[in-house]
């Protein structure tokens, strides 16, 4: 069952055909790799698992394209048992019928071991079609893979689909919803950040894991995508400019205990876009109306919510198994 | 000396070097990756460009195909070479022919030296990023010295050469470098810029023109502190980024404050101040307002 995941780690599993954009995928979302040096990424022959802890412990396993079918082992089925979710990437610029196909004889292993698991499919390489083409892409490959899996008597099972690139933010946004439906806690942290909303005149607002930019939470209004782009952008604008300055602080660090990042910035519309380091390499961006208020009274009385909110936060990772200290030494 | 508020830029260099990209991309937002839709340059093609509200450039993006170029030296002489205050001419680091490249330097040269002859020259090696790390240094310099040599002989001994390439923060350090030695006013708003600093008890100031984000200048920081060397370009480039993101939400950013020590802030319609301060714990409302109160000495 799934419900070890509280205290086995959670396990995306990345697969699909060779070259179809998985490391590529690995290194642009959680090593900051540029896209366009991905282009010389050397073909991974053998399953490789990397760890990142933000909210949650989360272990991103890619398993090479290179086997023609899956094959069922005894290795597999202890594999599939103990992951939280399957993602499969199709490569959309090719011809994906064996994909789809391959797709097919996974999520039957996959389900039967296993009938917790998410399985998310990326429709991968976007970047180079027309937009009519990309709707009709999407819809040829849901429906085939519909017909798939009803010849395999599967029609119950829950597949979502993403249209991906890794030259824009596409990818960090499906990696978001992903990894949001391994933590538990997420209609919770909803509620929290619903409440922080309603109390504080904002807009929109994302927790952010800062280095990965992928966001594990966000309100319940509709996210639109360029406010998700802008605020990422935020995270980044305001991460480098306090690295820029921080080499002073080198032997202070020591005997003070590091502050936490926060930053404003108010744009000619009125709008405030409000940064606020909070627990575990997290990062609370929120877009902030002020609409007839002045923008002082209206950031104090976000600091304050924001506080009450980040008090909640500790107290609900408190007696989860990282300790505080490890977290603050990942950082 | 009205005219003297008109400064014309000569932007040359053979086809294919990457001029109209620095362009685009300093003065006309461009990204790095838009680039590339650029066709060639056809002839020159001016751009007026106001620059901190009173000095206009006109830019002269000069077409670098050698039919072009073969009529600039001819035909065209005497109108394109004169009243030149600055010859930017862009050297392609991966170009084949570079005997030719500096022949047709040394041409401009000539041309310069009979028509304005205290025009200042600036030459650029462009797309550096396409050579390796640990290169870039000693083909810079082996460059360098071979051009210094070729304009000493056509009387321009203090030749300025920057590496540059769009996809790093190269490209800002050499424009800002090359915009700075045509502003009148500097003396004024260094001294003024270092009685800021001490009234805001401030690590660093520096002053970016607002729609470009190019350095202004800085208050000089000699107290041998360890920053970062190239923070200028970066934070041109970091700010210039931002300014992009913020087009998204159909607005322009007016200030940013960062753990209440970095105060981005603009100072005048055509001007913005980036301020680093000593300590953080300054209320944020007097540090505005004092931000406020300086306008009137950068108009």
């Amino acid at each position: 069952m799934n419900s070890e995941d509280s205290n086995s780690k959670a396990t995306i599993l990345l697969m699909g055909l060779r070259r179809g954009g998985k490391s590529s995928i690995c290194k642009v979302v959680f090593h900051n790799m540029q896209p366009l040096d991905t282009l010389y990424l050397e073909s991974t022959s053998n399953p490789t698992t990397e760890h990142f802890s933000t909210l949650i412990d989360l272990a991103v396993m890619e398993l090479p394209g290179q086997l023609n079918y899956f094959e069922p082992n005894y290795d597999s089925e202890r594999l599939f048992k103990s992951v939280g979710a399957l993602v499969y990437v199709i490569d959309s610029q090719d011809e994906y019928m064996n994909a789809l196909t391959n797709f097919a004889i996974i999520v039957e292993y996959a389900y039967r071991v296993n009938p917790d698991i998410n399985i998310e499919v990326l429709i991968h390489k976007v970047d180079g079609l027309s937009e009519d083409f990309k709707v009709e892409t999407q819809r040829d490959i849901m429906q085939r893979t519909g017909e798939e899996l009803l010849e395999l008597g599967l029609d119950g099972v829950q597949v979502s689909f993403y249209l991906t690139s890794i030259f824009d933010h596409s990818i960090y946004e499906a990696f978001s919803r992903i990894v949001q439906k391994l933590i538990p806690e997420l209609p919770f942290l909803e509620n929290m950040l619903d409440n922080l909303v309603q109390h504080s005149k904002i807009e929109k607002c994302f927790l952010f894991d800062i280095n990965s930019k992928i966001y594990v939470s966000t309100d319940s209004s509709p996210v639109d995508i360029v406010m998700y782009e802008t605020c990422a952008e935020f995270v980044d604008v305001t991460i480098d400019l306090h690295d820029l300055y921080k080499v002073q602080n080198i032997s202070d660090s020591v005997t003070r205990p590091q502050r936490e990042i926060k930053s404003s910035s108010a744009l000619n519309n009125g709008i405030v876009i409000y940064l606020r380091q909070m627990i575990r390499g997290l990062a609370l961006v929120a877009l902030i109306r002020p609409d007839d208020t002045d923008v002082e009274s209206c950031l104090t009385v976000v600091d304050y919510n924001v506080d009450i909110f980040k008090k909640g936060l500790e107290q609900v990772w408190a007696h989860t198994r990282i300790k505080p200290l490890e977290a603050k030494g990942s950082k | 000396m009205s005219s003297n508020n008109r400064k014309k830029l000569l932007l040359m260099g053979r086809s294919g070097s990457g001029k109209s990209s620095m362009r685009s991309i300093i003065f006309s937002n461009y990204s790095a990756f838009d680039t590339r839709r650029l066709g060639a340059t056809i002839d020159v093609e001016h751009s007026h460009l106001r620059f901190l509200g009173n000095m206009t450039l006109n830019l002269w993006d000069c077409g670098g195909q050698d039919v072009f170029m073969e009529n600039y030296f001819s035909q065209q002489k005497d109108h394109i070479f004169q009243m030149v205050q600055v010859l930017i001419h862009v050297f392609d680091v991966e170009s084949q022919e570079v005997i030719k490249d500096i022949e047709i330097f040394t041409k401009a040269l000539s041309q310069l030296k009979q028509y304005s002859s205290d025009a200042k020259i600036f030459v650029l090696l462009h797309k550096m990023d396409l050579v390796q790390r640990d290169k870039r240094q000693e083909l810079f310099q082996i460059m360098m010295s071979k051009l210094q040599e070729t304009s000493s002989a056509y009387g321009f001994p203090n030749l300025i050469g920057f590496p540059t390439s769009i996809w790093d923060e190269s490209l800002y350090k050499a424009w800002s470098q090359i915009i700075c030695s045509l502003i009148p006013n500097m003396a004024t708003y260094q001294s003024n810029l270092l009685k800021l600093k001490s009234v805001m008890d401030a690590r660093e100031i520096i002053l970016f023109e607002r729609a470009t984000f190019l350095v202004i200048c800085s208050s000089n920081t000699t107290t041998g502190e360890l920053l970062d060397p190239k923070r200028f370009e970066k934070i041109s480039n970091i700010m210039k980024n931002f300014k992009q993101s913020s087009m998204k939400l159909k607005s322009s950013f007016k200030t940013l404050v960062l753990d209440n020590t970095i105060f981005v802030s603009e100072l005048s319609s055509n001007m913005m101040c980036f301020i680093v301060l000593n300590n953080s714990d300054g209320p944020q409302e007097l540090i505005l307002e004092n931000i406020k109160k300086v306008r009137v000495h950068f108009q």
